[in-house]
This record gives structure tokens, C-alpha cells and sequence, in this order.
């Protein structure tokens, strides 16, 4: 099938600073573009070298993160912009849902303004008079059409300005991230429209951060990072690049907010006099059981978070080093929801001590506690500790939902007194494809009884 | 360029729509409405003639009645000037469409000059009103070079309109050199004085150099000299030369097309 639109080792070029495109007016006339003879330093490629290709009637999505190239990319294919390097192609009639609404002046009817964004968008006088009622309908707006722009709400001015871009009835849609306008009844309409355009055969060139919409929607997909083109193809493999590649990032990110915290908590402990003197600030003294009964737990825990993350304790037993361990053993920041995972702590007793409690609490981004727990409270009498000593507390299955979690570690004595207090000082994620709610996951399942019946997933 | 002043044509509806919008979208919203389009030169031309009949009197035997004499250039100078400050900052102002819908940039300096133009229609009554009051009729004959006249300054507006917003693009000082470059065009054009007086003949050569002379003389022969029309060999001249005028100024733009959407 021939490509409704190839692009050919493209590559888009900006100038790093926005100052004029040519020096002086001869330049311009010669048009000697002052690109030329920028250093690298003073361009910023939008794209480089990209290559793609979309099969008419097929969905093609674009992801990748703020800033990756995929508007730019978008600008190029409709034209707007031309590349500095390499061939855009587009074969068939092109609408751009890019900017909505970006023709409509304030001071004029909504019916007016649709009159003439839809002849910028290419259609003539009277197509536009066969589909009014159409665009006015599926904009919603019939109450208000006569009145001016200006005084429509933004929801209002996107969805006309999608109604009309979607009536022009292209060979070739675009859409720039649009479908966020409106409420959950419009987004549904427009997703429809769109379904209703894969039936006619037409093609669709999205650009969305919905990855949900690209699994669930494209034929094929394409993940910019940076200007490059990193994947293209079947959409879920994908998505799944894009989201370990995000997912290595944001371990970097937790990565550098726990080195920071740890860091900054340091010379506070170096100091070894900030014992806290309220004892019910120590977590992990409050887990302790025998005193909180369950109705002034929660508070406690909400009122833990409010006191800042730190470091305290006397040092006899000194946390050296805290790492997260994923499935695989590796030291990671990020985890999947189910996955098994472990907190290991590195300690050194100076003295040995026979008296020494090791203690963990899990918190949510509420500040609500999670989970804690200590040895003493699972009966684990000791013994002795001396040295440099290792500790290694092992969820098999963490069952927690999507979000970040910040982690408490302690050593401390039976009766409370601290050792080496870190508090909230690590910081994790947990991933779910799921969006379920919540504390804890608990492990389940649903079964059914025969007559209620469930389609089979989307391939 | 051939196939992009085709283009033009084929966009035809949505000038005329934007032209529409401009026009509708001005006024809304204001009292009085489509009546400034006369309020506003009847206002200028009240200023002048206080000026130069009673402040700096012109007594001229062949230009009385001064007012109207001077209502005749006023009238299209108006235009010329407003489409040109219009239309230099017409792809600035309009950046929103280049940016976003694909569109051909020329229609927006365009738009500017011929929505002028529609105000200086809306301004003919009021010149009309007064050849009636001074009882002073425009030969029949004459008349016939009045659109013509039209014409031509249509043409050589709408080529510097496109010279003007494509360089401002890049070069934002145009807007405001220009404001400055027309007060002084005025001045230096036979509108607020006679074309026959002695002291602007001194300087011939200057004046004939200067293309809104023969607009401005051309509109003051056809509406308010009576006898032959004698300054038609400019007229045409001049005709010729903006035709000349636009084809270039589209080359030049088209050839600035491209860094539009990346400039503004």
C-alpha cells in the first residue's frame, strides 16, 4: 500500500536563542538563513534524521516525553513548517487538530467563526452550510452559537474548534494531544469519531501521552526520545520501550531525591545530640503495639509524617548504607506492583550490644503508614551484634498500588532509645498497569458464576 | 509563483470571509457602530479644514474649496497608510494561524489592505455629500478613471503591504520605522497643498519620483479639477510599475514563506 505520509531522514533545526533567522536584510533577501553558521551550541535539534512511514487507513501514534520532537514532527507532516534537512510526503487532504479554534476571533458569533475556520481549514462556503448543523451539534454548543467567542468558556471554545476540524472529513487527520478537551462524555465522542474514521478508511496521525489510547487505538506506534526516532512498530512493544526507558529515568530522579536526603541529613546525626526528646515522635516505638490501640494509630502515623524526614539517634549501632533490591537483586528505585523486593541495611555496632531492635515502616505520599514493623514485635529476641553486620528485610510480594513510597529504617534499643534513626530518608515508586485504589493490594481474585460473562482482552 | 497567485484565487472565499470578520469584528460591540466608517474621515476632515481654512488659510484661487480639495487626497491617503501599518504586523498578530493552521501567509497583508479598502468605500458618501453641498460635480467623463485610479493604488498598496509584513517578520523595527516613513510620505505628498503651486513645482523631480503623487493628483483631477484629465500618462505609468511592484514583492515573500512559522 502506498504511504499516505513518509517522511525521509528528517531533521528540524531551531535556533537555541529565538533571535531573527537572518543577520540583516540582504541575508534575508539572499536568504542566507544565519543557521548556516551557527555553532552546534547555538541550534537545538528538534529532530534528527527521522524516518518514518504511515500505510493509509492505518493509526499511527507518536509518543515520547515533553520536549522529544513529536509536535514539531506533527507541524512538519501538515506542512506548517518545513524540515531543514531530508523529504516530508503526504498524499490526500489534510486537517490538523493542532491548535483548536486557532482562527476564531473573540469578537464574532461562534456560528461565524465556524463559517470561516472552516474555510481556512479548506472547505468551501457551502460544504460548510451542509455540515453546520453537524458541527454545531456534535460541539454541543446550539444554545450559545450566536454568541461571541470570547465569551465561551474554554471548554467550549476547544470543543467547537474540534467540531469543526473534525467535519472537514481529511484523508489524513492529525491530532496534537486534543483529546483532554472536554469532559468524559466529549472525549468519548471524539474517540468515537475517530473509530468511525478508521471504518472510512482514512488515516490518523496521533500525538498523545495516553499510552492506554495508543495500545488500544494505533496500528502501529512511534516513541521519539530527543529527537530520535527510538522505536517504531507494534504499538504495545513500543510503549513498553518508552515506559522502561521513563521508568530508568525516574529511577535516576529517586535515585538523586534519596542520595540528596541522605546527604542532607548527615551532619544533623554527626552532631549526635538530636535525640528527639518526645518519645511518641519514634515510629517505630509507636508500632510497638502494646500502647496504640487501633483508633489512635492512624493519627499517630499522619502525625509522623508532618515531622520532616531526618536522621537521629545515638550512632552505638550506625546505619551505613540502605539499598532497595528488585526481583533480580539488582539495587533499583522502582518497583511493579506483585514484585518481590528488599530493603538491606548495612550496620556497625560500636560497641557490640546485646540490645538492639531493627525496624521498618512503609509510607504513601498521604503520609499514611502503610506498613511497619520491627523485630521486637515479631519476637525476635537478640542476642549480640557486633561489627559491621547486615540486615535484609525481604517482601516477597509488594502489594502496594501505584505511587511513591518513602521508607523509614531504624535501629534502636527495646525501650525506644535510638540508635540510628533515618526517617523518611528513602524514597521508591511502585508501577501497576492497574489504576486500583488504595492502601495495599491484597492478593485476590474474582470468579464468577457462568452467567456473567467478560470479553475476552484486546489483542 | 504562478501557481501560488492561483492559490490566491482559490482562496478567494476565505479573504472574503476574513475581510467580512475584520470588518464586523471592529465595531462590535461599540454604539455606533458601521457609522464610524463615516464618522472617522467627516471628524479628520472637520480637523483640516479648521486648519487650513482658518488657522493656515490656503487662498489658492483654483483649490477653493480647500476643505474638499484637501478631502479628495485625505481620503485614499487614509487607506494606503492604515492598510500598510495594518498589514506590517498583520503575520505577527496573525501568528497564532501560521503557527498552527496550514494557510497562505499573503492572505493576511491582503485582508488588511482590502478591509481599508472597504472603509474608504464607506468614506466616498461623505466626499460625495460635500461635491453635492459646493455644488461641484465631477465630470461624467473623468469619473470613468476613478476606478481605475482605485486600481491601481490597490495593486501598489497590496505589493508593499507584502513587502512590509514579510521583512517585519524578521525585522520587527519596520513597524515602527514606518510609522515615521508615513508621517513624513505625507508631507511630502500634494494633498494638504496643491500640486500647482510654485514652490512644489520648484521641486518637480522630487515629486514625480514620489508614486503617491500621482495617486493623489490623479484622485484630485478626476473628483475635483474640472476639465480634461491631465495626469492619466502618470496614472497608467504608475499602473504599470506596481504591477511590476507586486510581482516582485510575491517573489519575496514566497521566498520568505518558509521562516515564517518558525519567526513569528
Amino acid at each position: 500500500m502506498t504511504p499516505a505520509i513518509e517522511l525521509a531522514n528528517v531533521s528540524k533545526i531551531y535556533r537555541r536563542y529565538g533571535g531573527r533567522q537572518f543577520a540583516t536584510l540582504k541575508s534575508a533577501l539572499l536568504q542566507r538563513s544565519v543557521l548556516r553558521g551557527l555553532q552546534p551550541s547555538e541550534t537545538f535539534p528538534a529532530l534528527k534524521d527521522v524516518s518514518f512511514s504511515v500505510p493509509k487507513g492505518s493509526t499511527y501514534g507518536v509518543i515520547g516525553r515533553n520536549g522529544s520532537g513529536k509536535s514539531t514532527a506533527l507541524k512538519l507532516v501538515a506542512g506548517i513548517t518545513k524540515p531543514t534537512s531530508g523529504t516530508v510526503l503526504v498524499d490526500g487532504r489534510i486537517s490538523a487538530l493542532i491548535e483548536l479554534g486557532a482562527g476564531f476571533h473573540p469578537e464574532i458569533s461562534g456560528g461565524e467563526n465556524v463559517f470561516i475556520n472552516g474555510v481556512m481549514l479548506g472547505l468551501t462556503k457551502r460544504e460548510i452550510e451542509q455540515r453546520f448543523d453537524a458541527i454545531v451539534d456534535f460541539a454541543e454548543l446550539k444554545e450559545f452559537i450566536d454568541a461571541p467567542v470570547k465569551t465561551y468558556s474554554s471548554g467550549m471554545y476547544m470543543r467547537l474548534g474540534f467540531a469543526v476540524a473534525i467535519h472537514v472529513d481529511p484523508d489524513v487527520l492529525l491530532v496534537d494531544e486534543v483529546l483532554a478537551v472536554g469532559d468524559a462524555g466529549f472525549t468519548h465522542k471524539c474517540l468515537d469519531k475517530f473509530a468511525e474514521f478508521r471504518r472510512r478508511g482514512k488515516t490518523i496521525l496521533l500525538v498523545t501521552h495516553s499510552l492506554n489510547l495508543v495500545e488500544r487505538f494505533c496500528d502501529e506506534a512511534l516513541w521519539l526520545d530527543g529527537g530520535h526516532a527510538s522505536a517504531h512498530g507494534d504499538p504495545r512493544r513500543v510503549v513498553d520501550a518508552y515506559l522502561t526507558k521513563v521508568e530508568e529515568g525516574e529511577e535516576v530522579l529517586l535515585a538523586t531525591t534519596t542520595a540528596r536526603a541522605v546527604e542532607i541529613a548527615r551532619p544533623r546525626a554527626a552532631a549526635g545530640t538530636t535525640i528527639p526528646l518526645d518519645p511518641s515522635a519514634n515510629m517505630l516505638q509507636a508500632t510497638e503495639g502494646r500502647s496504640s490501640t487501633s483508633s489512635e494509630g492512624p493519627k499517630r502515623a499522619s502525625d509522623m509524617f508532618g515531622a520532616i524526614e531526618g536522621r537521629w539517634g545515638s550512632r552505638e549501632v550506625e546505619i551505613t548504607d540502605v539499598v532497595l533490591l528488585g526481583r533480580d537483586g539488582e539495587p533499583s528505585f522502582v518497583f511493579h506492583s506483585g514484585d518481590a523486593m528488599s530493603v538491606r541495611l548495612k550496620v556497625r555496632a560500636n560497641p557490640p550490644t546485646d540490645d538492639f531492635v531493627f525496624g521498618i515502616g512503609l509510607f504513601n505520599a498521604d503520609g499514611v503508614c502503610c506498613y511497619g514493623t520491627n523485630t521486637y514485635l515479631e519476637e525476635m529476641n537478640p542476642d549480640r551484634l557486633a561489627g559491621e553486620a547486615e540486615a535484609t528485610f525481604a517482601i516477597h510480594s509488594l502489594d502496594l498500588v501505584e505511587g511513591t513510597y518513602k521508607l523509614d529504617v531504624a535501629v534502636h534499643k527495646r525501650d525506644g532509645y535510638p540508635y540510628d534513626y533515618h526517617r523518611l530518608l528513602y524514597t521508591f515508586r511502585v508501577k501497576s498497569r492497574l489504576h486500583d485504589v488504595g492502601i495495599y493490594r491484597p492478593s485476590h481474585h474474582w470468579t464468577f458464576s457462568p452467567n456473567v460473562r467478560f470479553k475476552p482482552e484486546e489483542a | 509563483m504562478f501557481a501560488n497567485l492561483s492559490q490566491l484565487i482559490r482562496y478567494r472565499g476565505l479573504i472574503q470571509s476574513l475581510v467580512a470578520r475584520e470588518l464586523k469584528a471592529r465595531y462590535r460591540g461599540s454604539v455606533l457602530g458601521f457609522f464610524w466608517s463615516f464618522i472617522n474621515p467627516l471628524l479628520l476632515l472637520l480637523i483640516y479644514s479648521f486648519v487650513f481654512t482658518t488657522v493656515i488659510p490656503n487662498r489658492l484661487e483654483n483649490v477653493q474649496p480647500f476643505a474638499l480639495f484637501m478631502f479628495c487626497g485625505i481620503l485614499p491617503w487614509t487607506w494606503f497608510s492604515s492598510s500598510l501599518t495594518e498589514a506590517s504586523g498583520s503575520l505577527i498578530s496573525g501568528g497564532n494561524l501560521i503557527r498552527k493552521v496550514l494557510f497562505p501567509a499573503e492572505i493576511l497583508p491582503l485582508v488588511s489592505v482590502l478591509a481599508n479598502m472597504v472603509h474608504f468605500f464607506l468614506g466616498l458618501p461623505i466626499l460625495v455629500a460635500f461635491l453635492v453641498y459646493y455644488k461641484r460635480p465631477p465630470d461624467a467623463l473623468d469619473l470613468v478613471w476613478f476606478p481605475v485610479t482605485v486600481l491601481v493604488q490597490l495593486v501598489f498598496t497590496a505589493g508593499l503591504a507584502l513587502i512590509l509584513s514579510a521583512l517585519a517578520v524578521h525585522f520587527r523595527d519596520i513597524r515602527d520605522l514606518l510609522a515615521n516613513v508615513l508621517t513624513f510620505w505625507f508631507f511630502a505628498t500634494p494633498i494638504i497643498y496643491p500640486w500647482s503651486q510654485p514652490e512644489v513645482l520648484r521641486f518637480k523631480l522630487l515629486f514625480d519620483l514620489n508614486p503617491f503623487t500621482h495617486l493623489a493628483v490623479s484622485y484630485q483631477e478626476v473628483l475635483f479639477f474640472s476639465g480634461p484629465f491631465g495626469h492619466l500618462k502618470w496614472l497608467l505609468a504608475l499602473g504599470v510599475a506596481s504591477a511590476g511592484l507586486f510581482a516582485g514583492a510575491y517573489w519575496l515573500f514566497d521566498r520568505l514563506r518558509d521562516s515564517f512559522a518558525d519567526a513569528v
